[in-house]
């Protein structure tokens, strides 16, 4: 099956290991917290405030806050802007992600 | 460099880059200020450099014109005329009140402005940069319209879609469907169909071939019709059935989105009833049009017109010292971003340099200016949301996505609390409090409301910490002392 990485003929550094809520996953150098987690099957990483519902990216430009996510203890990070380093821990974000 | 007069130039887009790298080469000392690490913008959004693409420009149009902007950039700043700042999330520029006299007759005067930036990706650390004048080209965001499930994890902008896309080279799924309205749906079908993404249709609400019937229009543009046959016979290699006059009247799952219903629509914008139909998928991008970012220039005290910054011929706002550039000055693609920043660029060079600014010497850029203009107003008639969109609109449905706020309690504060504009409708139910701020909502409320989208007059462009707005300026005063 043909992937973005083959379109553009990408031929990125060698990947590394972060985690999502403790379980490990591979990262590419330069991917943002949500694009390794899609590359990973992952689509929803916060639920919200009043009705616990998942959210995942939406805009995915940083304008409209809906893939918050918690990196190294850091909640209400956007997961369309930040980039990983290796050894990150991710963690899905409950509600204002100030209480657990 | 230094004794140059400075610009500072918000936003490395098309608008952006062309206003940057005309302006270094006319006289002036320019610092470009981007809040992404690669310039670009969203339309030449490029692929973190990690990645090493080989072949970027596959998921690019108008390649060309990048590596030239790109290149004149790199020739700029290695000369000194130009400072490029990545990173920096500008979120207020300021009119300073004490700055130096005596330099009036040079477009304002000298280090008029304070632009206020957070250091990316944290957006905690401050960082003022002072110039003597502010080119804004802070681009545009997308508009999405609600409809049941629409807040599924895998429903995304169609912007969002190709912007994941281009920047990270990943994709949220196998299966997706293209919706909404409006020419970007075309580039979002193909670049995900080129990427090994099954298109499993693009759902486009108007009818375009409406738009062949505006020869005068497409007469002017032969590489915009050109453009458009590309799209037309990418979407035909890749098997990509195009629905016209159809709409996604639902979108279906539980955790994640499993389908979407899409239906007909009738000449009147409702739909078609017994025309539904269910179509399997992981993804959805969806669009409805584009809007101008605006905060800086309402801050500033610009004139709006309707939603976008209001321009002269030289792309000047009526706040002197201040220009703009590109989609914040109305939705025109990124041909007319180009030309627009071109001609901001010379116009602010000439009259920071003293120079009266001689339209002779863009006339190429206004001539192209002045046809794309056109051609976006006559795709702007054809372009639209289903006209009874806000049909769809459960009363269940979620409204304001960050505060949770159903279309049901938007509904009741119109009818039963009489709210009878956008900001009495946040007062009562929230709509619009949240993190984005009305972005996303803001259409989708003024629609159920009854009103026109009106500008929202928010303070700052994007959050700030309260440690940064209160020591901000510090430096500023003890200048002065």
């Amino acid at each position: 099956m043909r992937t973005p990485l083959d379109l553009a003929e990408a031929h990125p550094d060698p990947a590394f290991t972060v985690t999502l809520d403790g379980r490990e996953i591979e990262a590419l150098p330069g991917q943002t917290v949500a694009a390794a987690l899609w590359s990973a099957g992952v689509t929803s990483w916060r639920t919200t405030r009043g009705e616990g519902r998942p959210r995942g990216v939406f805009c995915g430009i940083g304008v409209c806050y809906d893939c918050l996510v918690t990196v190294n203890d850091r909640p209400n990070q956007r997961a369309c802007l930040v980039p990983l380093h290796p050894g990150d821990a991710i963690r899905t974000q409950e509600g204002t992600g100030h209480d657990d | 460099m230094t004794d140059r007069p400075h610009l500072a130039v918000i936003g490395a887009g098309p608008a952006g880059l062309a206003a940057t790298v005309t302006a270094a080469a006319h006289g002036v000392r320019v610092t470009l200020l981007d809040s992404a690490v690669q310039a670009g913008g969203q339309f030449y959004r490029q692929p973190a450099a990690e990645l090493h693409a080989g072949r970027p420009q596959a998921l690019h149009h108008q390649w060309r014109t990048w590596e030239r902007l790109r290149d004149a950039l790199a020739r700029h700043v290695a000369a000194g005329r130009a400072t490029y700042l990545t990173d920096h999330h500008v979120w207020f520029v300021e009119r300073r009140l004490n700055q130096q006299p005596g330099t009036a007759d040079r477009g304002g005067p000298r280090g008029a402005f304070t632009v206020h930036a957070l250091l990316g990706p944290e957006q905690e650390a401050p960082v003022e940069v002072t110039a003597d004048a502010v080119l804004l080209a802070t681009g545009g965001y997308e508009k999405v319209l609600p409809f049941p499930g629409w807040t599924l994890p895998g429903v995304l902008t169609a912007g969002g879609a190709q912007a994941m896309l281009k920047g990270t080279l990943a994709v949220s799924g196998r299966t997706a469907v293209v919706a909404g309205t409006g020419p970007l749906l075309l580039p979002v079908a193909t670049g995900l169909a080129a990427a090994g993404v099954e298109v499993a249709a693009l759902v486009e609400s108007a009818d375009p071939r409406a738009f062949l019937r505006r020869t005068r229009a497409l007469a002017a543009q032969p590489g915009k019709v050109a453009e458009g046959a590309q799209y037309a016979a990418q979407l035909l290699r890749h098997r990509v059935k195009l629905l016209t006059r159809h709409t996604v009247v639902e979108a279906h799952g539980d955790e994640r989105l499993e389908a979407v219903t899409v239906a007909a629509l009738d000449t009147d914008g409702r739909v078609r009833p017994g025309t539904e139909r269910r179509i399997a998928c992981d993804t959805l991008a969806v669009g409805h049009g584009m809007l101008p970012h605006t905060d800086l220039a309402e801050t500033l005290g610009c004139r709006l017109d309707g939603l976008h910054v209001q321009v002269d011929d030289e792309q000047r706002t009526d706040v002197p010292g201040i220009w703009a550039a590109g989609e914040t000055t109305g939705i025109g693609g990124a041909a007319l971003s180009l030309a627009e920043g071109h001609i901001a660029g010379r116009s602010a060079a000439a009259r920071l340099t003293g120079a009266e600014p001689d339209p002779r010497t863009w006339a190429t850029a206004a001539k192209s200016r002045t046809g794309l203009r056109e051609f976006f107003a006559a795709l702007d008639t054809v372009y639209a949301p289903p006209a009874r969109w806000t049909d769809l609109v459960t009363d269940d449905t979620v409204v304001c996505r960050c505060e949770e706020v159903t279309g049901g309690a938007i509904r009741e504060a119109v009818a039963r609390l009489g709210a009878g504009d956008v900001r009495t409708v946040k007062l009562l139910t929230r709509a619009a409090m949240g993190w984005c701020q009305g972005r996303m909502c803001g259409p989708a409320v003024a629609g159920l409301a009854g009103c026109e989208l009106t500008p929202s007059r928010r303070p700052f462009a994007r959050p700030v910490p309260l440690g940064v707005l209160a020591h901000a300026g510090e430096a500023e005063d003890d200048e002065h002392q």
